[in-house]
């Protein structure tokens, strides 16, 4: 057996990555307008501007994470080796050139940002292990009540 | 003379707390990236023991490497608090 036959043809459908992350990124969108009122609360208007660009780069990291891994287990799974770890560095420069980009702008506030970052990309995921079934029956998302 | 003075040390500070908290952001990706690197090999291997477990594997393997990430993240927190 090659490492290509290992991926099951359901699983190249609709990768379980893919669908966590969409699960998490929707339940994220859902407690948006929350996490920029609380952000405001302390830190006024550029709290809520700063909690809502972390918010985007939580999106954007859980995202670009299960397109790398879902591509790779596509063609190997070793491959799935490389791509995790290159693209962990890749996901940690952009979220510091993201950043960099935005440092001196007038809207930032720090705090805000950082504690936006670790709260909300913590919370989704604690969040999202009360839907994740950790089953050989159904790998991936719990499926739906009837 | 002496603003000359002021203006170094205050120099001397801002580049002294920037290199530190490049040091902290450096040393909190280590961690993490061993940890993923255990994480993806393990997993890999499991896949390779069982491909019909692939889809479970890949499941608790993604949401370890969050989790794990998660780690390298407060070091950024950390590195973009302590000033850059």
């Amino acid at each position: 057996m090659t490492t290509s036959d290992m991926s099951t043809p359901e699983l190249d459908d609709n990768p379980i990555e893919v669908r966590i992350s969409l699960d998490m990124v929707k339940r994220g969108i859902y407690v948006t307008p929350l996490i920029i009122a609380v952000a405001a609360m302390p830190w006024g208007g550029p709290g809520a501007l700063s909690a809502a660009f972390a918010l985007g780069l939580v999106f954007v990291n859980f995202l670009l994470a299960a397109a790398l891994v879902s591509g790779a287990a596509k063609i190997s799974t070793a491959l799935v080796m490389a791509a995790t770890l290159f693209g962990y560095l890749i996901r940690l420069g952009l979220i510091l050139v993201a950043f960099l980009l935005v440092r001196d702008a007038s809207w930032i506030s720090r705090p805000a940002l950082g504690a936006t970052i670790i709260v909300s990309h913590i919370g989704l995921l604690v969040w999202e292990l009360k839907y994740v079934a950790i089953s050989l029956a159904h790998a991936g998302l719990k499926p739906a009540r009837p | 003379m002496e603003a000359f003075t002021i203006l170094a040390q205050e120099a001397d500070k801002a580049a002294a707390a920037a290199s530190s908290a490049g040091f902290a952001y450096g040393l909190a990706a280590i961690g993490p990236g061993i940890g993923i690197g255990y994480l993806v090999g393990k997993s890999v291997e499991a896949m390779a023991r069982q491909p019909e477990a692939a889809g479970m594997v890949r499941t608790t393997m993604f949401l370890g490497i969050a989790f794990t990430e998660a780690l390298a993240l407060i070091g950024f927190v950390v590195f973009i608090l302590i000033g850059l």
